[in-house]
């Protein structure tokens, strides 16, 4: 099922000329209209007409979240020319937040991505969305909503937490759709479990949208046996209109890119030098819609692939691999790269195992690895709890080539998570 | 001829574990008859004989605990030299493993609870050498 048949299939070499089209106006407009990049373009010698093609996108800079902070809080927007109708911010756990703001078109664009998002899955004007994504300052939860609006749905606006409502939202108004984190998922799956409600017999849910936070295959298919579901991986940024920047089709083999919102790129994080298709790095973005602060070049930090290849979808917009880590959330514990992903998808292929985990890095570089057990795994044996202890202890090894300590927690005692999951605490003296 | 039950919970390796789990009991009134407790590292093991198993199982487990039940067979033991040493003979000549086994006495009579895979190939070895199996009913009222 297709939004917008025309501009998804569209053939490539003409989305490749829509795209520079775009890429040269935006460039133009930020050169001669925003004070950061009027400076940056400066600075670094670069002039608008330099653009020929889309490979001449090298020759631009890049924009790093830094650069956002630094310019905090209009120094990337472009002042009059649209309607300025929202400011969004992007959290800063240290120091200013990053100040993003959008206009009439920016929204409604962002809602048409969406609306594109949800059809391909499948979703249509007789299905309920239940938006579980937190309301407010960030982008994640209001463009969802305002793209499901734009298709047709009703949307239950419930916000994330007190899953006593959501589950009684869910069960009176025959939900089929959620919306949400894929710790939140986790823990509202187990919260369903522990009331003896039976998904498949007692919801109508169909779909499950998930994102904001990277997470494994492992864990989409728990999420899918929990919740009795499909789960679509779903990707974006407040920097780049929020969610719905790529978003997976009924295939689920990789996120679609919106290209004729976006360009993409996939660079060595370290060199800054692009890498070709398949190759894992860093990804880049560039807004080619974006009216009231367009980015270029921007280091989302977020580490993934380009799929090479068409999609059986027959939507000629490329995919991305799930994203594996963030360039940034890399551990370095006693000289090997660690991603805590690489762990969580160790942990969620250990049967046996519950879903809530914490990494703890402490003292002199000694990584602890706490993971809850299941309830029902356990048999009163000591010796079967030291078997799995030292079961994923080895495998993680193998992983990450470090050797973890491995604690086994009781079920239910981390902290659980209904927003953001905090899955690593550093408090090594280095 | 039936087996013992116990309470098995898991336990964090951590102070004030075994407390909570014998105030909630003393709470309800439940009575423990015998406790062992078997660690690791980092968790361990608390084993219990009470005298109101399937409550204490459900109050623990509705408390967040992380319970099972595991069956033993109670093996009463002449309580004179040489009384364990019948009982280990009977399982050796049957290749019985014990996987855990614990002993008390109680008011001059010898129990030795033993966990073993094949509870029904025990059971039978344990006929066989003419040992006492001791009911529920029957630890109860040691």
């Amino acid at each position: 099922m297709f939004w917008d048949q025309e501009i998804e299939t569209l053939p490539r070499p003409e989305l490749e000329q829509l795209q520079l089209k775009r890429l040269r106006k935006t460039v133009r407009k930020v050169a001669s209209e925003t004070v950061f990049y009027r400076q940056k373009f400066a600075e670094t010698g670069f002039k608008p007409s330099a653009i020929k093609s889309l490979a001449d996108l090298r020759r631009l800079p890049f924009t790093t979240s830094a650069d956002l902070r630094a310019n905090y809080p209009d120094g990337l927007l472009i002042k009059g020319g649209h309607d300025l109708i929202r400011l969004h911010t992007s959290s800063g756990t240290t120091g200013k937040p990053k100040a993003l703001f959008f206009s009439r078109k920016d929204i409604d664009q962002a809602a048409e991505n969406i609306a594109r998002c949800l059809t391909m899955t499948g979703l249509g004007k007789q299905d309920i969305l239940q938006n579980m994504m937190t309301y407010g300052l960030f982008t994640g939860a209001l463009m969802v909503h305002y793209g499901a609006e734009k298709l047709g749905l009703m949307v239950i606006p419930s916000g994330p937490g007190n899953s006593e409502k959501q589950l009684l939202l869910m069960q009176d108004f025959r939900t089929t759709a959620i919306h949400l984190t894929p710790s939140y998922a986790l823990y509202f799956a187990d919260f369903i479990e522990k009331r003896g409600v039976d998904p498949r017999k007692d919801l109508a849910l169909r779909k499950a949208y998930i994102g904001a936070e990277p997470y494994t295959e492992e864990t989409r298919r728990k999420i899918e046996a929990a919740l009795g579901v499909e789960v679509y991986n779903c990707y974006g940024l407040s920097e780049m209109n929020g969610p719905g920047v790529a978003f997976e089709c009924d295939a689920k083999q990789g996120m679609h890119v919106w290209e004729d919102n976006y360009l993409m790129e996939i660079i060595d994080p370290q060199t800054g030098e692009p890498v070709p298709d398949g190759q894992t790095g860093e990804l880049v973005l560039t807004s080619l819609c974006r009216e009231a602060m367009p980015i270029l070049r921007y280091r989302t930090r977020d580490i993934t692939a380009i799929i090479p290849g068409p999609c059986p979808c027959g939507r000629t917009h490329r995919r991305l691999q799930r994203i594996t880590g963030r360039s940034d959330d890399m551990l370095i514990v006693r000289g090997a790269n660690v991603y805590p992903q690489q762990i969580e998808r160790i942990l969620m292929s250990i049967p046996g195992l519950g879903r809530n985990y914490l990494i703890c890095l402490e003292g002199l570089d000694e990584m602890i690895v706490k993971v809850e057990l299941s309830d029902a795994s356990f048999d009163g044996q000591v010796e079967h709890l030291v078997k799995l202890q030292s079961q994923i202890t080895e495998k993680l090894r193998a992983e990450i080539l470090v050797r973890p300590k491995v604690e086994l927690v009781m079920p239910g005692s981390l902290p659980a998570s209904e927003g953001k999951a905090k899955r690593v605490i550093d408090k090594r003296i280095l | 001829m039936s087996t013992v039950k116990l309470v098995a919970v898991f336990s964090e390796n951590k102070p004030g574990q075994l407390e909570r789990v014998t105030q909630l009991l003393a709470g309800s009134g439940i009575n423990i008859q015998w406790v062992t407790i078997a660690t690791s590292e980092t968790f361990g093991v608390i084993k219990l004989l009470v005298d109101r198993c399937d409550a204490a199982f459900n109050l623990l487990k509705e408390n967040g605990f992380t319970v099972s039940l595991i069956e033993v067979l109670a093996v009463e033991v002449q309580d004179q030299p040489g009384g364990l040493h019948t009982v280990a003979e009977a399982l050796l000549r049957h290749h019985i493993n014990m996987q855990n086994a614990s002993g008390f006495v109680s008011n001059n009579r010898a129990v030795l609870l033993i966990e073993v895979k094949d509870l029904e190939q025990a059971k039978a070895a344990a006929v066989t050498a003419k040992l006492h199996l001791l009911s529920p009913e029957e630890t109860l009222r040691l």
